[in-house]
């Protein structure tokens, strides 16, 4: 039955919010203009009535579509696609934002939120904020509107139903069809972080949005100054997020995919990290606003090219312009011209401002002078948006090429084939400019200086941190980066290896010299020394986990089989045959077969339990006395897409210890996705990921069938195992049919002792119909597979067929990051510094509200 | 002068060096033909070529596997039909025969295509017109 009234409600709803958010930008707009107090104060009113309607709306909509997907309405197009019935409710959840329309329902209920908050913590500021924010909810809605005018469909709706979406043949037969079940969630999402990481990011998103809303207004009404108060805590706890959810991502990635990191250059990282740079610099440059023009002007430019530029990676990754060039595809739903409409809208209005209000910003011509905080402030912002305009520059070529295209000729740029070449190589200059810059800038900040008094200040921390990075650069292997570069680039790369380290570590010393007298005096000014201890943290965790990430699983065999290209052939991986040790490095390697995670048992030997019709319930075929499961029992699978690699590191007598890298099959999707375990240790991370194992789908390659009659009780060889028949059992049903009339089924069960264990086969023999049918199995982890031939019920023996094949297999990639946790230890340091910063400009903001200034 | 020209001056120049440098990084699409022709003219930078697997009645032929299965070789057919044996010293990743169209990053030695770089394109990832009943 399709379930039509929650999709309307959806529709509707959606519906309502757009009109909404339209009359509420237009009452705001009017409310700003009213000279007239109480006139305005009426015009709030009615606009924050509408804007709580479109509030309720939205709330609805975030409602309905969850209940769609809860309630596994798979005659929705969204539900079909993006979920399926085995799903548990968190990653139904992350359903929600795995399709474009959720993650835009995502964005609007997070500016309802910040609206709501907005209109509840400002007086002055209510009207001419909510109207940009308004009109940025009305087309964000428009996105998801799904109505059609005049043949041009404005916006996809995500409570379109399937029927309407998909020209299958079903439908003209039973338009009321609702398919069992759903596509499911694509597997490289099915990670805890994936629930927590987009919702951080798209807060994120939507917080750019407050400090322009603010700067809008005030370019608006002239206020060229004032807006700057309000935005700088929204500044900072918008960095603070998005930072947040950028490392969030980066996070994933080093948990979940396979490149062997945390940061890959893909465009979409990129099209995050760019605007935060430059929310980074307008944050600097809002501090240092009150006494340099320069400062201010570089403010507003900042500020709103930081929204803008979050409409510009929007375009980027749901427009399908970067095609195959990126992981994170969102499928392209026909919303480019949408986008672009958006994203050139707000770039017009903007532009228009400006120039209108330019010339009445407050200029005076004084010179900045080089030993005043503003000059190293603005140095630093000026750092940072060349760091952000060498990246989007490099991301932006499938742009370049879809504009060669329009206009006649074609440019064929394809993105670098080097990333870190092009990438982090050029970065990293910048970085150690950052680390300079963040470490001395913060001398000039709470103390007037001259030349001398500079040079006074600086000598000892430059001191300090030389001979702690010299005593880093002994205590590591500094000079063993980058083993296959020679001559000039390799003595190139350490001079930058080497900057980079001294930068930091000064950056680190320079700051911690700042935050010990502050903390005795006023703590609360604490929040930018700390944040530049953590960057400075971050910066030495990403030169060493990043520069020094060794390759451990180097093929030691020296087996080489391509004699065309010897250097060519491929030495960082390790290919292991199961229970055949090999050496990697200072470890032994083992690999113990395939495991499925399983409900208060842990991880069980696959071949040791036999699947139902229920995906979620496997049967023990044997007894497991060290997880106490019994022959028969069942159990409750954890992810049943997931499969485990047994790996077995041994390294001396006593540091033992077993990493269960994964493999996701998701049969719908046809999709095969690794994901690395992890050994953490304080010192360093071990990272290791299957490369690749043999094809669950292909059957492979097996032995000439051997035939073997047996008696109950008697024993045999197979593949040079020793198996013994123990038992035979008569089915009443096969895979969940009854067998009715003459039919019979009979299983036998056949014990074979393995290197490590015993296991049970139990091959099915059935007689449907008159007709003889077999029914194997097949022990994976042995490489054998058992029919059961014919029965000769007069001398009480089976004949079982046997056929062996290779043994189980992994390819394996191991890899060491070294001090990666001071990359995490720096994170949590700035986000502190980040909320000790927001704090502190809050309460500014509230007391000169207060007090009615604003 | 001023300093905030000097200042100017030098975020100008340093914008113009990475335009220069990073636009000398780009790769390009090229098909077999002109890759050849590149590696001919002694040119050996890293080139996409954007094909299928060579396919006979259905069947991917022309697949090499290394005993120790680190490397391979196999055979692509380039969007202007043209056949090349390309090398790839790296494991095969598992849906590789499953692919319907492959990315190969790399360049020329000798006669045989040597990818430093393999994307795949897989059928069902893209493809959500199948409803299953």
């Amino acid at each position: 039955m399709v379930h039509y009234f929650i999709g309307n409600l959806g529709h509707f709803l959606v519906i309502t919010s757009f009109i909404t958010s339209i009359i509420a930008a237009y009452t705001y707009f009017l409310a700003t203009n009213k000279k007239d107090e109480l006139e305005k104060a009426k015009w709030n009113r009615t606009a924050k009535v509408i804007f709580y309607i479109h509030g309720l709306a939205v709330i609805g909509i975030v409602f309905s579509l969850y209940w769609i997907i809860n309630n596994n309405y798979f005659e929705y197009h969204y539900a079909q696609s993006h979920s399926s019935k085995i799903l548990p409710w968190y990653y139904q959840i992350s359903c929600f934002w795995e399709g474009q329309e959720g993650s835009f329902l995502l964005w609007i209920f997070w500016n309802v939120i910040l609206g709501v908050v907005l209109i509840n913590t400002n007086k002055f500021w209510t009207a001419p904020v909510m109207t940009v924010f308004a009109l940025v909810q009305a087309f964000l809605t428009s996105m998801i509107l799904g109505v059609v005018f005049f043949n041009f469909k404005l916006g996809s709706s995500p409570f379109i139903l399937l029927r309407d979406v998909i020209d299958a043949p079903i439908f003209k037969m039973n338009p009321e069809f609702v398919p069992k079940d759903g596509n499911g969630l694509n597997p490289l999402l099915q990670n805890y972080w994936m629930v927590i990481h987009p919702p951080t990011l798209f807060l994120g998103f939507a917080t750019t949005l407050v400090p322009f809303a603010y700067c809008i207004a005030g370019l608006f009404i002239g206020k060229f100054k004032e807006w700057i108060r309000p935005a700088l805590p929204w500044a900072q706890f918008s960095a603070l997020v998005l930072g947040v959810g950028i490392l969030m991502g980066a996070y994933w990635a080093y948990e979940t995919l396979n490149f062997g990191g945390y940061w890959n250059w893909d465009p979409v990282e990129n099209a995050v990290y760019v605007p935060w740079l430059v929310l980074v610099a307008a944050i600097h440059t809002m501090i240092a606003f009150k006494k340099s023009d320069t400062a201010l002007k570089s403010a507003i430019i900042l500020v709103i090219s930081t929204f803008v530029l979050i409409l510009y990676s929007t375009f980027l990754t749901r427009s399908g312009i970067l095609g195959d060039s990126s992981v994170h595809s969102f499928t392209d739903l026909g919303l480019s011209g949408q986008l672009l409409i958006y994203l050139l809208v707000f770039v017009a209005l903007s532009i228009w401002l400006i120039v209108s209000r330019w010339s009445k910003i407050p200029t005076n011509k004084q010179e900045v002078s080089t030993y005043s905080r503003e000059f190293w402030i603005l140095l630093g912002a000026i750092t940072l948006c060349i760091m952000a305009f060498h990246v989007i520059y490099v991301t932006s070529y499938p742009v370049y090429n879809k504009v060669a295209d329009l206009l006649g000729f074609s440019l064929n740029l394809a993105p670098p084939v080097d990333q870190v070449s092009s990438y982090s190589d050029k970065q990293i200059w910048f970085a150690i400019v950052v680390a300079v810059l963040s470490g001395t800038g913060q001398f000039f900040w709470w103390k007037k200086m001259d030349k001398k008094e500079f040079k006074n200040a600086l000598i000892g921390p430059l001191l300090i941190s030389l001979a702690i990075s010299f005593i880093i650069i002994f205590a590591t292997d500094f000079f063993t980066a980058a083993p296959d570069e020679e001559g000039f680039d390799r003595a190139f790369r350490f001079l930058r290896y080497f900057l980079l380290l001294i930068c930091s570590v000064y950056s680190i010393i320079a700051n911690t010299k700042i935050i010990i007298p502050l903390f005795k005096s006023n703590a609360m000014l604490t929040g930018g020394s700390f944040t530049h201890i953590g960057v400075g943290m971050m910066l030495v965790g990403i030169l060493f986990s990043s520069g020094y990430s060794k390759i451990v699983s180097e093929n030691y065999t020296g087996l080489v089989w391509s004699t065309e290209f010897p250097e060519e052939v491929n030495r960082n991986n390790l290919l292991l045959f199961m229970n055949d040790p090999r050496q990697m490095g200072e470890y032994s390697l083992n690999y113990r077969g395939m495991r499925k995670l399983f409900k208060d048992k842990g991880y069980v030997n696959e071949s040791l339990v036999s699947n139902t019709n229920d995906p979620l319930k496997y049967v023990a075929l044997t007894d497991i006395p060290s997880q106490k499961i019994k022959s028969g029992d069942t159990l409750y699978v954890i992810g049943p897409e997931n499969t485990y690699f047994e790996i077995e590191y041994q390294e001396g007598d006593d540091k033992n210890f077993t990493l269960y890298p994964r493999v996701q099959l998701n049969e719908t999707m046809d999709m095969i996705v690794y994901s690395p375990d992890i050994k953490r240790t304080l010192g360093s991370d071990l990272y290791t990921h299957i490369r690749t194992f043999p094809d669950p789908k292909d059957e492979g390659e097996w032995s000439e069938l051997k035939e073997i009659t047996a008696v109950m009780n008697s024993q045999f060889f197979v593949n040079d195992y020793v198996a013994v028949f123990e038992g035979v059992e008569r089915l009443e049903e096969i895979a969940g049919t009854k067998l009715e009339g003459n039919d019979v089924a009979v299983k036998a069960k056949v014990r074979v002792q393995g290197e490590t264990g015993d296991y049970i086969a139990e091959p099915i023999y059935i007689i449907k119909d008159q007709m003889a049918g077999k029914i194997p199995f097949t022990i994976k982890d042995l490489g054998i597979k058992i029919t059961i031939e014919s029965i000769n019920p007069k001398e009480n023996s089976f004949v079982f067929g046997l056929k062996t094949t290779q043994k189980e297999w992994v390819i394996l990639e191991a890899v060491e990051m070294p001090y990666i946790n001071i990359l995490w230890f720096g994170t949590f340091l700035l986000c502190i510094g980040f909320t000790i910063a927001i704090r502190r400009r809050y309460l500014e903001f509230q007391k000169m509200r207060d007090k009615g200034v604003e | 002068m001023k300093k905030t020209h000097i200042v100017g001056l030098l975020v100008i120049a340093v914008a113009i060096f990475i335009i220069i440098s990073t636009t000398g990084d780009a790769s390009s699409y090229k098909n077999f033909t002109e890759a050849k022709e590149m590696a001919e003219g002694g040119n050996n930078s890293a080139i996409h070529v954007v094909g299928t697997l060579k396919k006979v009645n259905d069947q991917v032929v022309g697949i090499q596997e290394s005993p120790d299965k680190l490397s391979f070789y196999f055979t692509m057919v380039d969007q202007n039909n043209v056949e090349q044996k390309v090398f790839r010293p790296d494991p095969m990743p598992t849906d590789f025969l499953r692919s319907e169209q492959v990315v190969v990053i790399g360049s020329y030695r000798e006669e045989t295509f040597v990818a430093d770089k393999i994307l795949l394109k897989c059928p069902s990832k893209y493809k959500e017109e199948e409803v299953k009943i």
